[in-house]
């Protein structure tokens, strides 16, 4: 059995993760310090890629990162790039699609941030950078480690936008879900239930883990 | 070590508009809740900025909105305690106070200053706690412990008795008396407690609405409080709105009696008398009341009471020991209100 799939499922679903994990938590951090009309408008923007299908997020990439559109063909001719069908252009994917799970849930943690721990560290002389990841990021760490976890599984299980941006081509761009799809309809049923097998097996260890972190963060009190 | 403040700040409706200065002693903000107390601590610590104005602490300008100077609340060295004591929930005693000594860059003398503040807080059993599990008190040491290592100029004390049990208070506001008395330079209190204020400060300014309405030594401010609203934080309870009928009397309107008092009349729209302040039996400004209602206190009587033949009128409150208040009972008294005890008082800066 080729575990190339996996692989790049992993490595696609990983990357995206950490990529959103920074911009998610700074657009969370900012937005939830703007006023509220401005949260208004960006928080519905932002938020747009959790309800849309899979498939028009997929569309709307090919229209700007396909070889004629306007960012495909500059890089095509700058540096010789095509933005599409490689295993990475699924990363486009994953991100646009994982992105307002990371930035709604973090966006809650901050919101739920006392101020005055803040100001009181500020007042002690402590940099905002400590403030930031020493004293804001712990004391929001299960709501962002809980986005993050439910942002990776996402990004695992990702197949509308992905199949339709990086296509499917074995040993190259196929992942978990779009190898499914293939051997589904192929009539490959065995190797297609070892898929399935192995997709139910790493979602579940997923949620175990959100189970774990909520339960923690109930015994502690809070925080 | 002093501090003079000169602010403006408008937040929608609410105007903010203080002028303080204190030397080293403990100066009380006394007010309301949402009156601008809070908010002028803020401004103090660089958290909020003020409009327009000037912050002078010790010579160095924290801020001036004409010199463009807003220093960050990092270079103020303005130690704040809030109300909720603020301690970094996910660091142990020790790490709130390590944190605290920040500005010391030495990692060897930053753990002795440490450990020193500790010891001298009692808190050295308590090291490897985290905030969560100790008790108010002990939080409350720990956040003054964090505050003092980091070695400010002028401490902000907001509310710092409001969190607490009221058995624990005392004991506590003991604690934060002798800490005041060590630190030795200039303290801002925050308090809407007449009793804890007059305990610890020596100077009172009464805030109303966003601006002073009284400033003054303590013992100014509670025997002469000058304006309605100083009388009323300081715990005058019985004022009444007046009619000035000649240059010795008023119409206390609210009471229905008239009233010979002493001192200057100019602008006085007012008067007030401390429920302690009324005497029983004949004398000066004697009218006979109807007891309307008796309050049994701990240790003493509050007797409300309503000048006969006034229908209408507001009720007057009466405090006495009970052991007095037994040998008079009756359902009519005469009581008398020493012109000397009656407080002029000029209405609200807002109307």
């Amino acid at each position: 059995m080729d575990l190339f799939p996996l692989w790049n499922s992993l490595r696609i679903a990983g990357i995206s993760t950490v990529v959103i994990f920074f911009v998610g938590i700074f657009a969370a951090y900012y937005i939830a310090k703007a006023p509220s009309t401005v949260k208004g408008v960006l928080d519905v923007i932002l938020t747009l890629p959790l309800v849309l299908p899979p498939t028009v997020v997929g569309y709307l990439l090919l229209r700007i990162l396909g070889p004629k559109r306007i960012i495909g063909s500059w890089f095509l001719e700058v540096f010789d790039l095509r933005l599409t069908m490689t295993w990475w252009s699924a990363i486009f994917a994953t991100t646009v699609v994982i992105f307002p799970l990371m930035y709604r849930t973090a966006r809650g943690a901050f919101e739920s941030f006392d101020e005055t721990l803040a100001y009181s560290a500020q007042s002690l002389g402590l940099s905002n950078t400590y403030i930031f990841w020493r004293i804001r990021m712990p004391y929001c760490r299960q709501g962002i480690l809980a986005g993050t976890v439910l942002a990776f599984a996402r990004a695992l299980g990702e197949y509308g936008a992905t199949s339709m941006i990086a296509g499917y081509t074995p040993g190259r761009t196929a992942t978990i879900s779009t190898t499914v799809y293939q051997l589904w309809r192929t009539n490959d049923d065995g190797l297609a239930f070892k898929w399935v097998m192995i997709n139910i097996a790493i979602s579940f260890v997923v949620l175990l883990v959100i189970n774990l972190l909520e339960k923690k963060n109930v015994r502690k009190g809070g925080h | 070590m002093s501090i003079f403040v000169d602010i403006e700040k408008r937040l929608g409706s609410f105007h903010l508009r203080v002028k303080l200065e204190a030397k080293n002693e403990v100066l009380a903000l006394l007010g309301a809740s949402g009156c601008g107390k809070s908010m002028t601590l803020k401004c103090i610590a660089g958290i909020e900025k003020p409009d327009r104005g000037k912050i002078i602490v010790d010579g160095v300008t924290l801020f001036d909105s004409e010199k463009k100077i807003n220093l960050t609340p990092q270079k103020r060295r303005v130690g704040l305690l809030f109300q909720n004591y603020a301690l970094f929930p996910n660091m142990t005693v020790r790490q709130n106070i390590l944190a605290g000594a920040n500005r010391e860059k030495d990692s060897a003398r930053r753990n002795a200053r440490a450990s020193e503040i500790m010891n001298a807080f009692g808190l050295m059993e308590l090291a490897d706690h985290y905030p969560s599990q100790l008790s108010g008190g002990q939080q409350q040491r720990t956040a003054l412990a964090r505050i003092l290592v980091s070695d400010p100029d002028i401490l902000l004390l907001d509310e710092p008795f409001s969190a607490l049990d009221s058995h624990l208070r005392f004991r506590l506001e003991q604690e934060v008396r002798e800490v005041i008395r060590k630190f030795g330079k200039t303290v801002i209190l925050v308090s809407h407690d007449r009793d804890e204020v007059f305990r610890l400060s020596d100077s009172i300014a009464i805030i109303n609405k966003g601006t002073i309405d009284a400033f003054g030594s303590k013992e100014t401010i509670f025997a002469n409080p000058q304006t309605r609203m100083a009388a009323t934080l300081t715990g005058c309870k019985n004022i009444s709105p007046v009619k000035v009928l000649d240059p010795s009397h008023v119409r206390a309107l609210d009471w229905g009696i008239d009233l010979k008092v002493q001192g200057d009349f100019t602008d006085i729209s007012y008067v007030g008398i401390r429920m302690h302040d009324i005497c029983a039996g004949p004398g000066e400004n004697a009218f006979v009341c109807n007891v309307i209602e008796e309050i049994e206190n701990p240790f003493s009587y509050t007797i409300m009471l309503r000048a006969d033949g006034f229908e209408n009128a507001s009720l007057i409150g009466w405090e006495m020991d009970k052991s007095d208040w037994r040998r008079l009972h009756a359902s009519q008294v005469t009581l008398h209100l020493p012109p000397q005890k009656i407080i002029l008082l000029k209405g609200d800066i807002h109307g």
